[in-house]
């Protein structure tokens, strides 16, 4: 199995780990409700050194990102970092990722791990038509720090020239340093910042963030806090068969120049009409909502649950769910033998620490 | 390696039984089963009703995953923790204690003959710890 160069490190502080993608990864450090609580209202930190880390350059970059990505990289300034999307012919969804732009024709994309390989293979086959090049960074470490008070942490612990930069770097912002490339982004609904360092630098910050008092997070919290914050997981919102225009993801395909890979089959499908849309679900009786349960209301309306868990924030249970576009208000979901009642809510469940619902 | 009391029954859905002085059975889940659970957020107890060995009978859910409860033997529920509605991480904390899960009245006193003990269990978790 696969292992960061923070492995020992997650060990020596009593990680539970387990296969994550073929990465031996974090799970939790003993209670992932607690690492949960840390981020919500304090500050932890979680290794996400297994994502893939690629750069793009050469003169046509924009023009290939363009052309790949449903969003509008023209948007971005210097330093700043996008959201995006990326389709197949049929619009279905490849990935989702992060582009940061660190100058002209000059970007840095983070992937997910779980789809490295295909998404590589998809810039390669795509890049040959355009005079940009792409390089994977494998011996890029990446430690996100979330929370309400981890830039303060990050502040104490980085280089004093880094330190005074970071204080005024804006949100979806970057930092890009030799040795210190620092997003102000995260996947928790929190503060926080996503550096990127060489991996022979990751365990000494890693131990300084300890200090800090920074908790280590494992995936487990990860995927909690990012459910709560309404934020889509590659493979359960969304996946190659479904597109933007129907999982909640309308917001990030841009308006004008319709025309990255895709774009056709979006036009297509809002001509025919759009007939699924992304909701929040809370379960108003006790039980806990799962991936692939099913949802149904008065009028015989159905959806799937593509997110459930617990939320340790509301102290219910949640979910993300696809539904029919009209479905109703009185809404129940099929758990083993049973149905019963969910509210529907307009996501996110929780925003900066603040229970929404 | 995970404490496994000697004077308790398991069966491999890692299950404790324990046998009471009524001849009754209480049953819950051993901690290595809590541990490899995570936080537990909910339980779904049985009812009381009567059950064949190896029914499910409920639920235990921690933030992670569901895992079925089944009756490790046959007989019929004759209580359940109702504290774990409010405070499901009472199993984490006290798996073998306060953390009981249900009761039952066995039909067959042989079928505990079976049930392995807890050498015979620590061995079966061995590879997994």
């Amino acid at each position: 199995m696969k292992k960061t160069h923070l492995h020992q490190a997650h060990l020596d502080a009593g990680a539970k780990m387990v296969d994550f993608g073929g990465w031996d990864m974090p799970i939790n450090y003993g209670s992932q409700i607690e690492e949960h609580h840390a981020v919500r209202q304090d500050k932890g930190m979680f290794d996400v050194s297994h994502m893939t880390i690629v750069d793009l350059v050469g003169p046509e970059s924009e023009k290939f990102l363009l052309k790949i990505l449903a969003n509008d990289v023209r948007k971005l300034g210097d330093g700043k970092a996008l959201y995006s999307t990326m389709l197949n012919e049929s619009g279905g969804i490849i990935d989702d990722l992060i582009t940061y732009k660190r100058a002209a024709n000059n970007y840095r994309i983070v992937v997910n791990a779980g789809t490295r390989e295909k998404d590589l293979a998809w810039f390669e086959k795509q890049i040959k038509a355009f005079d940009a090049s792409i390089t994977e960074r494998p011996k890029v470490a990446m430690l996100a720090v979330q929370g309400p008070h981890a830039v303060e942490a990050c502040l104490e612990v980085l280089p004093s020239d880094i330190s005074k930069k970071l204080a005024s770097l804006k949100k979806f912002s970057c930092l890009d340093e030799t040795d210190y490339f620092i997003g102000r982004t995260g996947y928790t609904g929190e503060d926080g910042v996503e550096i990127l360092v060489p991996q022979e630098k990751v365990i000494e910050l890693w131990n300084k963030l300890l200090q800090a008092d920074v908790k280590p997070c494992g995936l487990g919290a990860r995927d909690t806090l990012r459910l709560e914050a309404g934020m889509h997981l590659y493979g359960q919102d969304m996946n190659e068969e479904i597109t933007p225009l129907e999982c909640g993801l309308g917001w990030t395909v841009r308006k004008e120049d319709f025309n990255f890979i895709g774009a056709d089959a979006l036009t297509t499908l809002r001509t025919q009409g759009i007939t699924k849309k992304m909701i929040g679900v809370v379960l108003a009786e006790r039980g806990i909502l799962r991936h692939n349960q099913e949802l149904v209301d008065e009028n015989g309306l159905t959806g799937i649950i593509t997110s459930g868990s617990f939320s340790p924030s509301a102290k219910v249970a949640i979910g993300m769910a696809i539904v029919d576009k009209n479905m109703g208000e009185n809404v129940k979901v099929k758990i083993r033998k049973k149905e019963l009642n969910v509210k529907c809510i307009k996501l996110p469940f929780v925003r900066n620490g603040k229970v929404l619902i | 390696m995970s404490y496994v009391p000697d004077n308790f029954k398991y069966v491999e859905s890692h299950e404790w039984i324990e046998v009471l002085d009524n001849g009754n059975v209480r049953i819950g889940i051993t901690e290595h089963a809590q541990n490899a659970l995570g936080d537990i957020v909910f339980v779904e107890l049985p009812e009381e009703d009567s059950y064949a060995i190896g029914d499910e009978c409920g639920v235990v859910e921690s933030v992670k995953t569901a895992s079925d409860i089944y009756a490790p033997l046959t007989g019929t529920v004759v209580a359940v923790n109702d504290a774990l509605e409010d405070a499901p991480e009472l199993i984490n904390e006290n798996p073998y204690d306060d953390g009981w899960i249900f009761e039952m009245s066995i039909d067959d006193a042989n079928e505990l003959k079976d049930l392995m003990t807890a050498e015979e269990y620590r061995n079966s978790i061995e590879d997994e710890e």
